[in-house]
């Protein structure tokens, strides 16, 4: 008998293996858009491992009166600013606080957004009407002026910044999981869990979690770029990353006044930014390929 | 249809009475007193009587809970309160500055409707060749591309390349001077319209490849109908219902103000006057432009409802309500 259970386990092991699809990096990277996020953004990895280790070609933050708005030359690859401080290393120090803040960001927005949407979606009834009111209040907010809101109240700096967006992002992240939840927890194998006698938090966290997490994985991406956009333009109007820390969005505010004289102040914190977000949209649309097979082609 | 959408309205209720109760009780957790908000280093001159009958006038000295019961009963005689800071009602306020925000708002998204729509059709009509190619490419661009770059990049060329500054002098109304005003307002549109025609692009491209796809443009075709109507009639028509969503939610944002962008082009608009209203600790100007900014949400919502009619004769509210 155990002979047949394995034989039989064998054959649909046989059985299986030519429908197996190939893996999800393999089918990532045949996804042009996937491909060119992927490079750009090991780049920009790269560039905030390098500020963040201080492996920067000058200090960030040294000023230097005798070489004060220097045009890019072979010492200063990227010109100085109006403090004589290296707009590179400054570029490179302002990757490591804008992915700083996008990842802790997105990291808190992400697990609250998820659980409060989750939770939402798979209890129903009161609970999902309350949680999902609250999200929309969140929503009738433009981002920006939802994150002012918040830095105002909490005052301005690195970590006040992150709790901004992460509230900002929330509701994204419990829309995006609740839809999901709703079909998930109709699916047999919920059923089965439950009628086995598995606790409803277990059921939650170990049966529909999981397999809500395709159009997580895309959101995370989009909100990474959201989230360094939206920490630039806080820390343009000077309520994110505050002066003399070196932010994209501080430098681009500072060489607003000093962009006639010295343009390579606006460009080179502009091109990081434009890259930074190109990079994870490009991910995410490769993401959104591989993940929903619906839009495979449409793009 | 007037059923549905009264129904959409009284829906939103519980919504704009969450913003009222956020905003109003975020505000009083921010550090400091509002007196001392309100006049500065002034505050510090006043004498103990002085300042309790201050509070008194303000309604401050009352507990929050009634603070906010005492405003959202005014709010329904249309009584927003008082600026401290402006020394006007904040209705006026609010009204003094929303025309600038509306005609920033109507240019921008007609601004990215004319890039959007038309390089989103011609993108789809081309399907993967150079156009689309480069179509795709703008679009990329203009996505990862913040406001507040294109905003500075704008003015960096126009005063270096063409000796204009579109930030200088004082903002002239549309009423006054139409075409100064038209001068005053049109770079900032660009700068918004841009990042918006990409998404717009994006979205035209992909509804038209969807609907260029359907049996019945293919019929259409074998009628002999010219290519020009059956794109128009047949096929734009039809694809036009996710970009209505697209404008609807875009144009809630343009209408809450546009910070950066009226920052950077010292514009007077909604946006401007919310985050100086926050910085300055204007408590009544706050509550008003935020639950005003919330109202506007929900109007946009209900107006993109009732579009939807008018372009899918399928989607009737009747049946349903």
């Amino acid at each position: 008998m155990p002979n047949t259970a394995s034989a039989l386990t064998n054959a649909t092991v046989t059985l299986d293996a030519p429908r197996r699809q190939p893996g999800f990096f393999r089918r990532l990277l045949k996804s042009p858009s996937g491909v060119v996020g992927i490079v750009i953004i090991t780049f920009y990895l790269v560039v905030a491992l390098a500020g963040a280790f201080g492996l920067t070609p000058h200090s960030p933050l040294q000023q230097n009166r005798f070489d004060r708005l220097q045009a890019p030359s072979d010492t200063y690859r990227m010109g100085t600013d109006l403090y004589g401080r290296d707009v590179l290393s400054r570029v490179m120090d302002g990757a490591t606080n804008s992915l700083r803040v996008a990842l802790a960001s997105v990291l808190l927005s992400g697990v609250a957004g998820t659980l409060l949407g989750a939770l939402s979606g798979f209890a129903g009834g009161l609970t999902d009407h309350v949680i999902m009111r609250v999200m929309d209040v969140f929503f009738a907010f433009p981002a920006i002026l939802l994150a002012l809101l918040v830095v105002v109240v909490l005052g301005p700096g690195l970590n006040n910044t992150i709790l901004a967006i992460a509230v900002v992002y929330t509701p994204i992240f419990a829309r995006v999981a609740r839809g999901p939840t709703l079909s998930v927890r109709a699916m047999d194998y919920v059923t089965a869990a439950r009628c086995l006698g598995v606790s409803e938090r277990r059921i939650l966290l170990l049966h529909i979690l999981p397999n809500i997490l395709a159009p997580l994985i895309v959101q995370v991406s989009l909100a990474l770029s959201w989230s360094l956009l939206t920490e630039a333009g806080l820390s343009f109007l000077g309520l994110g990353t505050r002066p003399p820390q070196a932010s994209w969005g501080v430098m681009l505010s500072e060489s607003r006044a000093l962009a006639e004289m010295a343009p390579w102040l606006m460009i080179y914190p502009g091109l990081a930014i434009m890259l930074g977000v190109l990079g994870f949209n490009l991910l995410g649309d490769g993401l959104r390929d591989v993940l929903d097979p619906r839009l495979r082609g449409k793009r | 249809m007037l059923r549905y959408l009264t129904q959409r309205a009284i829906a939103f209720v519980p919504t704009v009475l969450g913003v009222t109760l956020l905003v109003f009780f975020a505000i009083r957790a921010i550090p400091g007193d509002a007196i001392t908000a309100m006049l500065g280093t002034e505050a510090g001159m006043l004498t103990a009587n002085q300042r309790a009958s201050l509070e008194e006038y303000f309604g401050l000295d009352k507990p929050s809970y009634v603070q906010y019961f005492n405003w959202l009963g005014n709010l329904l005689q249309g009584d927003l309160g008082y600026s401290v800071r402006h020394g006007q009602p904040v209705l006026d306020v609010i009204l003094a500055r929303f025309p600038v925000t509306l005609e920033l708002a109507v240019l921008a998204v007609l601004i990215a409707l004319a890039i959007g729509l038309t390089f989103g059709v011609i993108a789809a009509i081309f399907h993967n060749s150079v156009i689309d190619l480069f179509g795709q490419l703008f679009a990329l661009i203009g996505l990862a591309a913040p406001n507040f770059l294109i905003g500075t990049l704008i003015i960096y060329v126009l005063s270096v390349y063409f000796g204009i500054l579109p930030n200088a002098g004082n903002y002239v109304d549309l009423t006054e001077d139409p075409v100064k005003n038209f001068e005053q307002i049109i770079f900032p549109a660009i700068t918004l319209g841009f990042a918006f025609s990409a998404s717009v692009m994006r979205m035209t491209r992909s509804a038209m490849l969807e609907v260029l796809g359907q049996d019945y443009i293919r019929t259409a075709r074998s009628k002999g109908l010219r290519e020009r109507t059956i794109l128009s009639r047949h096929a734009l028509r039809n694809a036009l219902i996710p970009i209505v969503t697209l404008v609807g939610v875009e144009a809630g944002y343009l209408l809450g103000g546009t910070v950066i962008v009226e920052e950077i082009f010292t514009l007077p608009g909604i946006g401007r006057l919310a985050y100086n209203a926050i910085s300055q600790r204007d408590y009544a100007l706050i509550q008003g432009v935020t639950l005003f900014i919330a109202l506007n949400f929900v109007v946009i919502n209900l107006v993109v409802d009732f579009v939807y009619t008018l372009l899918d004769p399928r989607i009737s509210y009747a049946k349903h309500s």
